[in-house]
């Protein structure tokens, strides 16, 4: 079993609201992250596939069906967009960087067929990131 | 659904290494440059790792509770200190791998509003060490 890692990055914003907690709730909650204007970051994503070496080609998957994926699936979708109004999954659930890498799994995992998805991780910033695995 | 949040912190602090159950020529010859008896100091990057269910908020805990408990118990303790005159290292020799352990029994003992996976420490670019209990 290999594991190959290809990076991409995204710009989008968001900004944090839960419907069933109160104004008050909310920015207690979320903090500056609450402004409904909405703020924005540069998102670094990592997409982790694991398979086995292809004896022909010696690829776990071609690289340019990965990136194509990654770039239709989830750029093309998010990248310099507001995450909360333009993007179907965040009408519903908060843009969090948590919510924000099981989406982008939910995207890419019925799509790759070369190789499984094992890990996608999503950096907010330099200094926080998720790692999403596909667990219940 | 499960996920893996990271943060990441950073803390300067100096250190010397040197074992009272070793001889000074024996000190000298395992720790070499880092056993200079003024000490020596280190940028230490910290990563955090809890994990846990992603809640209605969609977190896997508030970032500011993970914040606060850092700061408070590591960084206000840790930062711009010479680790050897910390209780942490009154019997053990303040290498990252014991700098490591003592931050995740930090963690372990006093933060309840995540499940810990591991710690990781940068100590430079070069050398990064993690502990994640007895898993490993």
């Amino acid at each position: 079993m290999v594991y190959l890692t290809r990076r991409a990055e995204f710009s989008a914003s968001h900004y944090y609201h839960n419907p069933a907690l109160s104004a008050e709730e909310n920015r207690r909650l979320f903090g500056k992250c609450n402004n409904p204007n909405g703020h924005g970051h540069n998102y670094t994503l990592e997409v982790t596939v694991k398979g086995a070496v292809d004896p022909r080609s010696g690829f776990v998957i071609d690289l340019k069906q990965l990136k194509d994926t990654m770039n239709r699936e989830v750029l093309e979708a998010m990248d310099h967009r507001f995450l909360n109004k333009e993007v179907p999954e965040f009408l519903t659930r908060i843009p969090t960087t948590e919510n924000l890498a099981i989406a982008i799994w939910q995207r890419l995992a019925p799509k790759l067929t070369q190789a499984r998805l094992h890990r996608v991780r999503v950096y907010e910033t330099a200094d926080l990131f998720v790692d999403f695995y596909g667990e219940a | 659904m499960k996920a893996h949040l990271t943060r990441r912190y950073r803390f300067s602090a100096s250190h010397r290494l040197h074992s009272d159950a070793m001889s000074d020529a024996e000190n000298a010859a395992t720790y070499g440059k880092c056993n200079n008896p003024y000490g020596h100091g280190h940028n230490y990057a910290l990563e955090v790792t809890v994990s846990g269910q992603v809640d209605e908020n969609g977190m896997v805990c508030n970032l500011v509770d993970l914040d606060g408990f850092v700061e408070r118990e590591i960084l206000e303790r840790f930062d711009l200190q010479n680790l050897n005159t910390l209780p942490e290292f009154a019997e053990t020799v303040p290498t990252t791998e014991n700098l490591s352990m003592a931050v995740y029994d930090i963690l372990q003992r006093g933060f309840r509003l995540g499940h810990l996976e591991r710690v990781r420490f940068e100590e430079t670019l070069m050398n990064s060490f993690e502990y994640a209990g007895e898993k490993l």
